[in-house]
């Protein structure tokens, strides 16, 4: 299982050169590669309920993280949608993308997301899995943010990656405490980190059990778009479509969805659980369904759709019974399949037209068949008519709701009302581009190649395949995967038609009902977009305009664009500049420019920070011999004193540092009588050198003028006074302590007979603390080629501006 | 500004700190000095040489690019430590010959690390002190 994560990170790297060579056949070749994952990974299809495979390798043992993969109905579903439907969406990237600058970079993040997929799924520890799934939140970022010279690509590309990366953080908070509760719960701390070992223990009754569910709700609703958090999902169709496909409808968003699923078994079954996922659930159904009605563009409806959807999933795995499981499998999978194709479809009528906007198209079904036949085949799965596998799922969707006792009425209702919008909205993708008289386009349309009619066709068919023989589905793969999401073995029989039971004939009804009013729904939009044709809704200002649109009938996509920027929206907005204000705000205080403020604060706060816990502790242990002073030792003090006062009395610069440099001197003559010859060498030789560095410095500065009022110059006095006498106390306290002189003996000790050296500074330098001075020449080269960096630059812009 | 005196003293004193900070860099094991006091000396030495003769002598003198020789410099210091991973140890563990050499005494890997940081103070501080009195 590892290799395939290895395996797709190296392609990553190596796909910009492929393209360079190859060019649009890129694709067919990257494709190769998820081709043999489904083929290695479907060998163990049919794979039986229960059935798990697992391996694992030691990553940091001592925080209780390793590398451990595990492969069970779940994971191997995503495993299979994940590289199936990248395999198809890489060879429709080739075709799609062209030969343009920058595609190596697409397919290079392409990959990277297919391989970050690939380990979330796969990963049985909960700290591999974080990193996997921060890894898809930024190649989800890097992709919306393809076209990156448009300001639009790159303020949705962010507020993807906020978002999602903001749920994550939460979420890893949420997997630490779970970890925290495993180990509490009796569980080894080296298998803390085990999805596979949680299993085993209780977490339903753990104190922590509540912030723990919250903070992995979190998580999970943000990367599967659930409201309030669902905005970012519209902004990210700034991302080239085959990106919508593959990331933003069939994998990445279901990651959310699959996190869920896979911490069902472990904290499912509550009343917390059920109402916090059916809530939020039903809330992202509806108002995913309702948004979806007011768009014009193909893909925000796709994508408001798929937000409705996601809502359906959480609703169900919310529920959490047998029969609402197997109806998530399934809506799940005929999902994936159905949506990737019509964002593909979506994506080749823009591609041959030049626009998105449904009103705008019209009649292509002959100039375009495959496409037309291929769009009408998949949306007929999106509203869920038979023999379509979304029709199963439909009729499952409503037979685990009748199920339900007491919220299950309830339930249908918000369902069936949500699928009557989808259905409509269906007909629109399905119909309006397709059927009809021909409409004028940007571009003039014709047929895709056969590379971006290979993916959408396939899934389309796929999709229908599974609907007329549904027991391929449930057999190989789907009981499995519901065995893994409930946590016990389940046997699931899907069929397109249930006989005549009281329930069934209901369930028949119920999709009856929502097909045909979907369809009355459908034959009521046509007008209400085609009054608003002229009028963009930005364009219509607040105010008398809704009283004209009821009349008009285009009362619905005038309100949801309005309600639109109302939304959560205006919250990440509001936010967003709140804290760059806030951020221009502190630095302006603190960052003023001036080196000389700079110092006083540094100083001040060093000054306060230290004599703070110095006056607490403060002992007068000065031993006897402290005014003991030799005559040469006073000369050498009052040298340093007097060079300090020189220094600061200055008229001149260079008479400044020559006075500094006395000071420096007197500190090295210092060492010298205490025995520490190296650090004395060390010192002359850095005086000296500071000195030649302040000659050259000064030699571009104006001539030396105090501008400094007396009163700033008592200030810098008291200050500098208070520096010092702290710095005194420091050194006095600190001889004052008498250390355990373990590590001196030590280095005594082991200097000669280890390291064959008997300078024991020379030998800790080199070869005890080896690594430290490895880290200090490091910093020392790159604050070199820091200065060096800023004069040139500075020449460097003396230059642009005499050009 | 041209001075005779500054010029003819700094060819004799820059032969002499040249071989001092090389004798520093070797005496550091076992007597003060080392690595980082003899990159110092011998920037001191180059500087002094520049101040007399202008940057532009100094860089000739020196004939590798004061980048060039960080880059050397971090090069030896981690390819010191890394001869010990060969042998299986933690990276920087220093390793040594088995017999002394005359004069040098035991001559080890932790040399070549000293050699390392030498080369960097010398870089770095000639880097910064060129580049300014070019300016």
């Amino acid at each position: 299982m590892g290799w395939s994560l290895l395996a797709a990170f190296t392609l990553a790297l190596f796909a910009p050169f492929l393209y360079r060579l190859m060019g649009r056949a890129t694709g067919w070749v990257l494709a190769l590669f998820p081709f043999t994952v489904v083929a290695f990974f479907g060998l163990h299809l049919p794979i039986s309920p229960g059935a798990r495979f697992t391996t694992s390798c030691s990553w940091v043992p001592s925080l209780g993280v390793d590398l451990s993969f595990a492969l069970d109905g779940l994971s191997l579903t995503f495993v299979l949608l994940v590289s199936g439907i990248g395999a198809l969406v890489l060879i429709y990237s080739g075709a799609y993308l062209g030969e343009q600058p920058g595609g190596g970079r697409f397919f290079a993040y392409l990959l990277l997301f297919m391989g970050s997929m690939l380990g979330l799924v796969l990963s049985d520890n909960v700290i591999t899995l974080f990193v996997f799934w921060e890894l898809t939140s930024i190649s989800s970022y890097l992709l919306i943010g393809f076209h990156h010279h448009t300001e639009t690509s790159r303020a949705s590309a962010l507020k993807a990656l906020l978002v999602t990366g903001a749920g994550g953080l939460l979420l890893l908070a949420g997997l630490l405490l779970m970890m925290l509760a495993a180990v509490q719960l009796g569980l080894p701390f080296e298998k803390a980190g085990r999805i596979s070992a949680m299993l085993s223990v209780d977490f339903r009754q753990h104190p922590l059990y509540l912030p723990i569910l919250v903070l992995l709700l979190l998580g999970a609703f943000t990367k599967s778009a659930q409201v309030p958090f669902h905005f970012w999902l519209p902004a990210a169709m700034a991302a080239p479509t085959p990106v919508s496909a593959y990331l933003h409808s069939a994998t990445m968003v279901k990651a959310g969805v699959y996190l869920l699923a896979r911490f069902h078994p472990i904290l499912g079954g509550t009343i917390q659980w059920e109402t916090l996922m059916i809530g939020v659930g039903v809330v992202t159904m509806l108002v995913g369904a309702i948004m979806a009605t007011g768009q014009r563009d193909l893909k925000r409806i796709l994508a408001y759709s798929t937000i409705s959807v996601l809502g359906i999933l959480t609703t169900l795995l919310g529920v959490g019974t047998v029969l609402a499981v197997e109806a998530a499998v399934v809506f799940l999978v005929a999902h994936a399949l159905y949506k990737a194709a019509l964002f593909m479809v979506a994506g080749n009528i823009d591609h041959e037209t030049g626009t998105r906007d449904v009103t705008r198209l019209g009649g292509l079904r002959s100039l375009m068949p495959v496409t037309a036949i291929t769009g009408i085949l998949a949306s007929l799965s999106k509203a869920g008519t038979p023999p379509m596998f979304g029709f199963i799922g439909k009729e499952a969707l409503y037979t685990a709701k009748l199920d339900l006792e007491t919220i299950g009425l309830w339930l249908i209702f918000a369902a069936v009302l949500a699928n009557v919008l989808l259905v409509a909205m269906s007909l629109v993708v399905a119909i309006w581009p397709f059927f009809g008289s021909l409409r004028e386009t940007p571009k003039p349309p014709h047929e895709s190649p056969i590379s971006m009619l290979l993916g959408p066709l396939l899934l389309a068919g796929l999709g229908m395949f599974v609907g007329i023989i549904p027991g391929a589905f449930d057999r190989s793969i789907g009981s499995a995967m519901a065995t893994a999401i409930l946590g016990f073995p389940v046997e699931m029989k899907l069929k397109l038609w249930h006989g005549f039971s009281p329930e069934s004939v209901l369930v028949v009804a119920l999709s009856g009902l929502t097909l045909a009013a979907g369809y009355f729904l459908f034959k009521k939009l046509r007008p209400w977009f085609t009054h608003t044709l002229e009028l963009a809704c930005r364009l219509e200002p607040w105010g008398p305009g809704i009283r004209r649109a009821w009349q008009e009938g285009r009362l619905l996509h005038e309100l949801t664009c309005r309600l639109e920027p109302f939304g959560p929206t205006r919250a990440y907005e509001g936010l967003l500049t709140g804290l760059t204000r806030s951020a221009q705000g502190v630095t302006r205080f603190i960052q003023s420019g001036y080196l000389r403020h700079y110092i006083l604060v540094t100083i001040l706060v060093s000054v306060g920070l230290v004599s703070y816990p110095l006056v607490q502790s403060l002992e007068p242990q000065l031993s006897a011999n402290a005014w003991q002073i030799r005559p040469h030792e006073a000369v050498v003090a009052l040298l340093t004193l007097a060079g300090a006062i020189a220094t600061v009395r200055a008229r001149y610069r260079l008479t400044g540092v020559a006075a500094l440099g006395v000071t420096g001197l007197g500190i090295a003559l210092t060492f010298v009588i205490f025995g520490a010859p190296d650090l004395a060498i060390t010192q002359v030789m850095v005086e000296t050198l500071t000195v030649i560095l302040f000659v050259l410095v000064f030699y571009h500065l104006p001539p030396y003028v105090s501008r400094s009022t007396r009163l700033n110059r008592c200030r810098d006095l008291v200050i500098s006074i208070a520096a010092g006498l702290v710095m005194a106390l420091v050194v006095l306290a600190t001889t004052s302590i008498h250390l355990e002189p373990v590590l001196t003996d030590f280095f005594a000790q082991q200097s000669l007979s280890a390291a064959y050296g008997r300078n024991i500074v020379n030998v800790i330098l080199v070869d005890f603390r080896a690594l430290d001075t490895l880290g200090e020449i490091t910093v020392l080269a790159v604050a070199g080629f820091g200065v060096y960096a800023l004069l040139r630059l500075k020449a460097w812009h003396q230059r642009e501006v005499e050009k | 500004m041209k001075s005779l005196i500054l010029q003819t003293a700094s060819r004799y004193l820059m032969v002499l700190l040249v071989l001092f900070s090389v004798f520093m860099l070797f005496r550091g094991h076992n007597e003060p000095g080392g690595g980082f006091v003899g990159g110092l000396l011998i920037a001191g030495a180059f500087a002094l040489y520049a101040l007399a003769y202008q940057a532009k002598a100094a860089r000739h003198l020196l004939r590798f690019d004061p980048r060039t020789i960080i880059g050397i410099g971090l090069a030896t210091a981690v390819g010191s430590g890394l001869a010990a991973v060969f042998y299986g140890q933690p990276f920087l563990t220093g390793q040594w010959l088995p017999y002394s050499i005359p004069f040098l005494g035991k001559l080890g890997t932790v040399f070549f690390f000293d050699l390392g940081v030498y080369l960097v103070v010398l870089g770095t501080t000639l880097l910064v002190l060129l580049t300014l009195q070019e300016e």
